[in-house]
């Protein structure tokens, strides 16, 4: 299909942008990559009066390391990231989720900031988001304003954005020394939508857990923390017993629901074997030499 | 109202794209896509329309230097940028060797995916000269061919991969 007819505009400066979004709200829509937006269009689902598009904001791009911060600016492709000699040091649990992303094609025009905002809750930045503790910078004509991860997300497709406010950039901590992580998805095709997916996080010393982080993609209406599962296992060597302790929490805690091709009681058993295996590798992997 | 009545208008823009090296003003509305552009206003018919919300690959182009799904990207993005299609990356002849082998090999059949295939495997050989299949198959993975299998592209492309190693390593 085609999509409806629309305006467009190119503003080079970021306050041109935000003046934009703040008369025209709901009835305007951010072009960053596009890979999402451009298919809702195609397909009339979504009818915007305005495109504004912000390949001409300088602002808006590149990644910058700053004391002990990652900032991904809006207009950071999904293959800039997968490419970054830096993130691959500093925040290696991005390098490791990249590939999974779609196809090359659409990485290299998709962005962090974009699937951030549009929070799909089977993709794979919000999940990494989530995990890493990560800061949502959005700005509007008001001014600044910085989102904790765990607070951005309100349901499915939803965020705390308000209409006339858009992210600017995201801000990541660096790895620190013995830091370890694991990212891990299923699809029944690479690049496809995962049917469940784990960013995960720990350190590891003398054998004993600590900082474990577990969030969740493909398994409800957002991306999710396990809290109690990550509690279970801080403090704790990896052992049969906690792992069966931990694999029980994991149930109980996770809100499952299913999808068009998995029921909630397989992706149920899925994040179980997803749980297993990330706890197997994080602990037996060398750790991060920051 | 505060508001410019012509930041709502619809209507066709200029705009200057470089398609194929040749740099030309044109006037696209802002709802066309790329592949639309291409094969509409400039009767350049290599790039295909399958899926129409990038999912199928048959739209591939290259934006700057890089692949991209033609039917994801408007033609008033492309401005002031430089397009790639089929036709020119054939004219160049910088992957008459894949050609050759995609014809060797039988990696097509209707031709449908074709110039996708060949425009997403060139920068895998770009990229990626050392790839081992499994990558080559993972590169592939967002082109769909509906006649082939896949087997015989993913051969015709390891088979230019190893060549090329061969070739350089000369």
């Amino acid at each position: 299909m085609k999509a409806p007819a629309f305006s467009y505009a190119r503003p080079r400066q970021l306050a041109e942008v935000l003046a934009l979004l703040d008369r025209h709200r709901d009835e305007a829509r951010l072009l960053a990559g596009g890979q999402t937006l451009l298919a809702t269009l195609n397909m009339r689902l979504s009818e915007p009066a305005l495109l504004i598009d912000l390949q001409g904001v300088a602002a808006l791009r590149g990644l910058q390391l700053s004391g002990n911060t990652l900032r991904i600016g809006a207009m950071v492709t999904h293959s800039e990231i997968e490419a970054s000699p830096e993130v691959a040091r500093h925040a290696p649990l991005l390098a490791m989720a990249a590939p999974h992303i779609a196809h090359r094609a659409i990485r290299n025009l998709g962005t962090f900031c974009g699937s951030i905002a549009y929070g799909d809750p089977a993709a794979e930045w919000p999940a990494c988001l989530l995990a890493l503790d990560g800061v949502v910078v959005a700005r509007s004509v008001a001014g600044e304003r910085r989102i904790a991860a765990k607070d951005f997300y309100t349901g499915l497709y939803t965020t705390t954005l308000e209409p006339n406010e858009m992210i600017v950039a995201c801000e990541l901590p660096l790895a620190t020394s013995g830091q370890r992580y694991v990212f891990d998805e299923l699809s029944r095709r690479h690049g496809d939508y995962a049917v469940v997916g784990l960013a995960a996080g720990a350190q590891l010393q003398n054998g004993v857990l600590g900082k474990v982080r577990l969030a969740w993609l493909g398994t409800g209406s957002m991306p999710q923390r396990s809290l109690a599962t990550e509690q279970v296992l801080d403090g704790q060597r990896l052992s049969q017993a906690v792992l069966a302790q931990a694999l029980q929490t994991l149930r109980a805690e996770l809100q499952i629901e299913g999808d068009l091709t998995h029921s909630p009681a397989a992706k149920q058993h899925l994040v179980g074997v997803m749980l297993k295996r990330a706890l197997h590798t994080l602990t037996q992997q060398p750790a991060l030499q920051a | 109202m505060h508001e410019a009545p012509d930041e709502l208008d619809t209507g066709a823009r200029r705009v200057t794209i470089t398609v194929n090296g040749h740099c030309g003003q044109h006037a696209v509305q802002p709802r066309t896509h790329l592949v639309d552009f291409l094969r509409e206003s400039l009767g350049l018919k290599g790039s295909h329309l399958g899926c129409e919300h990038g999912v199928c690959g048959a739209c591939t182009v290259r934006l700057d230097d890089t692949v991209v799904r033609g039917c994801l990207v408007l033609a008033v993005q492309a401005d002031g940028r430089r397009v790639e299609t089929i036709e020119g990356l054939s004219e160049r002849g910088s992957i008459r060797d894949l050609q050759q082998a995609f014809i060797r090999h039988n990696a097509l059949q209707c031709g449908f995916c074709t110039s996708g295939m060949l425009m997403a495997a060139s920068e895998l050989l770009e990229h990626k000269p050392g790839a081992s299949r499994e990558e080559v198959r993972e590169w592939m993975s967002g082109n769909y061919c509906r006649c082939t299998g896949y087997q015989a592209i993913v051969d015709a492309v390891c088979e230019v991969l190893a060549s090329r190693r061969v070739g350089a390593a000369v």
